[in-house]
């Protein structure tokens, strides 16, 4: 389950966008920034809540500052506040230009409010909504008083489209200023012009990986391919707080600039270079842009597998507006972005980014010590992983392992990890330097009576665990907690010998760490409220979305993917081939496919787990024969970290291929498949039913505090179908009855592992029932 | 000078008033003297020294101070010099220039560098000598020679070269060769960026200036009076460290050639010359690459009075500090003088020469607001109350870095000169040295008039 994040300079070609789409939907769900927000007053009638101007000799300053919130969201009050303000700037004689600028240092504007748009009933609401936007953006665009964006922090969405609208951007050069449109990550499309303006302004290629991919764009990189005109430094200490000074910089250079395109001083039309000017010629004709429109059609077909109307609609729209004008570019526009709001993919991921914003929160407080020296137990993958993302949060970071070797390799990980970023320039190298420095590397225990927390990531055996507590506990400090990163032995088993179970808990991260954005928490009866504020505490400086589970086998995710796993057993004893599986799992919407799945998790961690869970949980979990596993064990096919799995692997190959020494071991363990379910259709639903039974009896039995929880964890920890938006959300928006009668008729084929739990079933009698309401 | 605009009345004027201390001696500590100080003319890089190499340079300081104190060379118990882009042939410069000047091969040297208070910790690490007893005389300088600057190949050249090297079969070599690509020449500059921060010198003035609201206006002003200031001093002869200095195949360059008062008009003309196109530094107001070496005479007062010398000035507390190399790149002299100052139980009052090391004017007034500000002292220095701005009639009186110019490893010991020369000529006590330097680190020091 990895998810890679190369760096796609969007000048380039149309050919290159988007890796897998469907990667992106994890990867940057959580970038969006926290565009939805309530309104706690309602605004008062006189004066202006969200917008106010100045006047500075002839340049009026507008400035955005919504009450009561971090950030600046795209509203109906904002809305009608924007367009009362630019008709007074425009009926006045004194005023020649203005700047929009927000108030608040780390938001220009962070999106349209999508509660606006959830509470709309119709698509033609949305419709509305959107030409409205149309409108006014499209009078300021044509305002013959130029008008500068002077934009500091996040700049998306409706945001980005209200700066493009302006006759000249000016952006700071700081790391919180990105621009981009994520609407596509949403379900949506940019409703506000941004599909029309946005090929004109960088080029055609560039538009659509920014609209298609959703992803945010660094103030230097948005210089580069045109999206602003100029560059403001963010300024150290002075006379006042940095960020302060900042936006008065900004706001000073942008009227500076004001009064320059208002005196004619100053073009707002760019030097546009070779290749740009290239492409741009290269887009006027008609064959071209035919081909550039087929290519990124049928790559977003392959990627989405059709699971994704957004991204063909924006497509669809940008054609229509360079092809037949603007006028039926605006309005294709407008009712297409009403229509996907009205989606079930839309609603899914909406869901979504409500259920992120929620797991990055602490519901237990503040803890009582902050963590600022962590320890970690072992140096292998998942021990130098949480390394990597604790270092480079400054956190001072004890990586203690059993040998030299291991060490080494773990420390190089750490290190590879940094300069990667240093590779893509998130990074200086003295940045990677210095956060580096934040990691000690050991054999010993030298420093552990410092440490706040410790999270041991050792071999997943009980007694080694159990050894290593014991050990910890002699050394540490009373307050240190104590945290297991076990993906399924049970924490309370764990926390038997310790001397203060209070301090112990379960802190399951998944591989790769530093890209995989879950972390499950696991706390037992005896687990105190601070010990679990620490935990989520350090996983949120972690940058982690966060689930809080109770105790129990497998806990929740684990325990979910074992009836599945269990299921791509038998699907494969049934004579299925793995690619074949591999391609029903992905065509449902999976990031990864189940037998690949399998290679990346690790042969011996399934079975490893498939044991466990197995005697735990009995004859539901049985399904597929877990021989199987025991076979590719003992022949050393381990997945993608021994070369062989149930492909082979081969550094710098590209295409992987089936590992034909399989085929004697599926032959041996060969059964009949049941015609009566086993279509393709059927192999997906077996896949999927199995694991979101098994998801709401997690909810059932309380393992989960509240089905959000399910689905994030289920969609960034496990790649369950973003689309589908979670376990939880798929039942509401297919039907639990229809589940029920899937489960039922494969309960009738192979029993006990396909009977619908209670909760499921109560859904499915009471139609009214929803997991969210 | 007239008063072009707001910012020079911030200067306040004060009468004569008693020092806090009378002297800064203390007991039991032996009182270092400075018997006198030298240095070359400053040239504009590329100009009559172009052809030199730094040793050169700073053999001709070191002559012109042989000349100058008349010191018998084997007195000098040793010689520390400062620099900042070093000449890989002459690492150890000191050496090269002191052996070439005729010092004794029984007198050690060594080079130090700090960036632009390379000089600066040259003297003081010549104080710890002579203050530990280890020393008696000890010569300080320092040199920077911008005309030439150490340009390599890039590092997949240099490689494959050594590797060429190690090869030693004819197939070996081919091989080697073989991995040669055309942008291997690519060369690789030293560059006047912070390593930490990759970020420029100029550029972070700009930023800095930006921070404290410096005006355009303002900085223009300030380099115009630095450069009349100079014009004036070198006019009058007062810049009386300079010695002449016989450029082998060349005229005898006998004064700085940087110094160039100019118009506000002219100099609003320019284009700002790091952030483009609406910054507010310029080659007009930046100090400028600079060629030259400055020398100094240390000694203990003892036996600097034995050897029947009248020392010019005693080198008191010093103090070094750093801070943030990306935002607080140049603010040195903020931290640097309250600190002094405290360790000295001297006030601002006390000092009746300013010597600040002027890198850009925007650097010098942005250091001035941080001094004069609460805010900034409160939040950023963990002091109760602001320093205050030294009055501006007591401050660089005799030009600066930006019209004497700038040669990195050098300037310390001019500014130390500037300070004992003009307590001489003005009458005063005590001059308060200050500098900012690359790596976010500064340097302040104390100069005591030698009583006359």
């Amino acid at each position: 389950m990895e998810f890679h994040d190369p760096p796609i300079s969007a000048s380039q070609s149309a050919g290159i966008i988007g890796k897998l789409f469907c990667k992106f939907i994890l990867k940057y769900l959580f970038l969006i920034g926290y565009i939805c927000r309530n309104f706690t007053e309602s605004s008062a009638l006189l004066t202006r809540t969200h917008i106010n101007y100045g006047v500075k000799g002839d340049v009026a300053v507008i400035r955005i500052n919504s009450p009561n919130s971090k950030v600046n969201t795209l509203n109906k009050e904002l809305h009608s506040e924007f367009i009362e303000v630019m008709n007074e700037i425009w009926a006045s004689d004194q005023i020649r230009s203005a700047v929009l600028i927000s108030s608040k240092p780390g938001c220009f504007i962070a999106g349209a409010d999508i509660n606006m748009l959830a509470a709309c009933k119709t698509p033609q609401e949305v419709t509305q909504i959107s030409q409205e936007a149309q409108r006014t953006f499209e009078k300021l665009e044509k305002s013959t008083k130029p008008v500068v964006a002077a934009i500091s922090g996040s700049c998306l969405g409706g945001g980005l489209e209200l700066a493009v609208s302006c006759q000249y951007r000016i952006a700071t050069k700081d790391r919180k200023t990105v621009l981009g449109t994520p609407e596509v990550l949403l379900g949506i499309l940019p409703g506000a012009g941004g599909t029309q303006r946005l090929p004109k302004m960088v080029g055609v290629p560039a538009a659509f990986d920014m609209m298609l991919t959703g992803r945010n764009i660094r103030a230097d990189r948005a210089k580069k391919m045109g999206l602003v005109d100029q560059l403001v430094e963010p300024l150290g200490p002075g006379l006042k707080p940095p960020e302060e000074r900042t936006i008065e910089y900004l706001e000073e250079v942008a009227i500076t600039f004001a009064k320059g395109l208002a005196d004619k001083k100053i073009s707002p039309k760019r030097d546009k270079g070779l290749v740009e000017k290239l492409t741009a010629y290269a887009m006027t004709i008609p064959f071209v842009r035919q081909q550039v429109y087929k290519k990124v059609e049928e790559k977003v077909r392959k990627q989405t597998k059709g699971l994704y109307p957004a991204p063909l609609k924006i497509i669809d729209v940008v054609k229509t507006g360079i092809e037949q004008g603007s006028d039926a570019g605006y309005l294709s526009e407008s009712q297409k972005f009403g229509e996907l709001a009205m989606t079930k993919e839309s609603k899914a991921l909406m869901g979504l980014y409500h259920g992120q914003v929620l797991c990055k929160k602490n519901k237990f407080g503040a803890p009582q010590k902050d963590v600022k020296h962590l320890a970690i137990l072992g140096a292998g993958l998942m021990g130098a992983g949480i390394a990597q993302v604790s270092v480079d949060k400054g956190l001072k970071t004890l990586l203690k392992d059993a040998t030299l070797t291991g060490l080494g390799r773990g420390q190089q990980q750490v290190f590879k990890g940094l300069n990667d970023k240093v590779k893509k320039k998130a990074l200086t190298s003295f940045e990677r330097d210095s956060i580096f420095s934040n990691l000690t590397g050991q054999l010993d225990y030298q420093g552990f009576e410092k440490a706040d927390m410790v999270i041991e990531a050792v071999f997943e055996d009980l007694s080694l665990k159990h050894r290593v507590l014991k050990e910890v506990e002699a050394v540490i400090p009373d307050h240190c907690v104590f945290a297991s990163n076990t993906s399924a032995l049970p924490i309370s088993e764990i926390a038997a010998v310790s001397k203060r179970p209070e301090k112990v808990i379960g802190m399951h991260y998944f591989s790769p760490v530093d890209k995989m954005q879950l972390l499950e928490i696991i706390t037992t009866e005896k687990t105190s409220k601070d010990t679990s504020a620490s935990a989520v505490a350090v996983g949120l400086k972690q940058g982690k979305v966060i689930i809080v589970v109770k105790d129990g086998p497998g806990f929740y995710t684990t325990r979910c993917l074992a009836p599945m796993m269990s299921e791509v057993i038998r699907i494969l004893q049934e004579g299925v081939d793995p690619k074949k599986l591999d391609s029903l799992t992905t065509s449902f919407g999976f990031p990864v496919g189940a037998a690949t799945l399998v290679d990346e998790v690790g042969v011996d961690v399934a079975k490893h787990v498939a044991e466990d869970l197995g005697k735990a949980f009995g004859e539901r979990f049985g399904g597929g024969n877990p021989e199987l596993l025991t076979q590719m064990v003992s022949k050393g096919f381990l997945g993608r970290k021994s070369g062989k799995g149930f492909y082979i692997y081969q550094e710098g190959v590209k295409n992987k291929n089936l590992n034909s020494d399989m085929d004697s071991i599926l032959a041996s363990l060969k059964i009949p498949p049941k015609s009566e379910v086993s279509s393709d259709e059927d192999i997906q639903f077996r896949l999927v039913t199995s694991f979101v039974n098994e998801a709401v009896m997690c909810l059932q039995e309380g393992i989960l505090a509240t089905p959000a929880e399910g689905d994030i964890g289920a969609v960034f920890g496990l790649g369950f179908p973003p689309c589908l938006g979670g376990p939880f959300c798929f039942v509401d928006l297919y039907g639990a009855q229809k589940l029920v009668d899937r489960l039922k008729k494969y309960e009738a084929a192979y029993g006990k592992q396909f009977t619908p739990c209670q909760l499921l079933a109560d859904h499915a009698n009471s139609p009214n029932k929803k997991f969210y309401q | 000078m007239t008063l072009v605009s707001g910012w020079l009345l911030y200067g306040w004027s004060i009468a004569v008033q008693t020092k806090t201390k009378k002297t800064l001696a203390k007991p039991n500590i032996r009182n270092i003297v400075v018997v006198d100080g030298v240095r070359t003319p400053f040239l504009l890089s590329g100009t009559s020294y172009k052809d030199l190499m730094p040793h050169d340079v700073a053999r001709a300081a070191l002559t012109g101070l042989l000349h100058r104190t008349s010191v018998p060379k084997e007195v000098v118990d040793y010689i520390i010099f400062g620099t900042v882009i070093q000449e890989v042939k002459t690492s150890n410069v000191a050496r090269e220039a002191a052996l070439g000047a005729g010092f004794s091969d029984k007198t050690p040297a060594h080079t130090v560098t700090m960036a632009c208070i390379s000089a600066n910790q040259a003297m003081t690490t010549g104080v710890g000598l002579i203050a530990s007893g280890q020393c008696d005389v000890v010569v300080a300088g320092g040199v920077e020679l911008m005309s030439d600057i150490p340009i390599r190949h890039s590092r997949k050249m240099r490689k494959l070269m050594l590797d060429l090297n190690k090869a030693k079969s004819v197939g070996q070599r081919l091989s080697v060769i073989s991995k040669f690509r055309l942008n291997f020449l690519a060369p690789e500059l030293p560059a006047v960026a912070e390593f930490s921060t990759s970020e420029t010198m100029g550029h972070s003035a700009d930023r800095l200036a930006a921070a404290f609201a410096v005006s355009r206006l303002e900085q223009d002003e300030y380099a115009l009076r630095s450069h009349s200031l100079a014009k004036k001093a070198q006019d009058e002869g007062l810049l009386s460290d300079v010695v002449p200095f016989k450029v082998p195949g060349k005229d005898t360059v006998t004064k700085d050639n940087g110094i160039r008062p100019s118009s506000l008009e002219q100099m609003a003309k320019l284009k700002p010359a790091f952030i483009r196109p609406y910054g507010t530094v310029t080659a007009a107001n930046s100090s400028f690459l600079t060629d030259g070496a400055s020398a100094m005479l240390i000694m203990a007062e003892e036996k600097a009075l034995a050897m029947g010398y009248k020392p010019k000035a005693y080198l008191r507390d010093f103090m070094y500090v750093s801070q943030d190399p990306k935002d607080q790149l140049l603010l040195g002299p903020t931290y640097a003088t309250p600190k002094v100052l405290e360790k000295a139980g001297l006030t601002m009052n006390d000092i009746d020469a300013f010597e600040f090391h002027e890198a850009f004017s925007g650097q010098i007034l942005a250091n001035f607001k941080a001094m004069d500000s609460d805010w900034f002292a409160q939040n950023y220095m963990g002091r109760k109350t602001k320093i205050g701005l030294p009055p501006l009639e007591k401050f660089n009186n005799w030009g600066g870095s930006l019209s004497l110019g700038h040669p990195f490893g050098a300037t310390g010991c001019r500014l130390v000169m500037a300070a004992a020369n003009r307590l001489r000529k003005e009458g005063g006590q005590y001059g308060l040295v200050a500098a900012c330097a690359a790596g976010g680190q500064g340097h302040a020091m104390i100069v005591e008039a030698y009583p006359k």
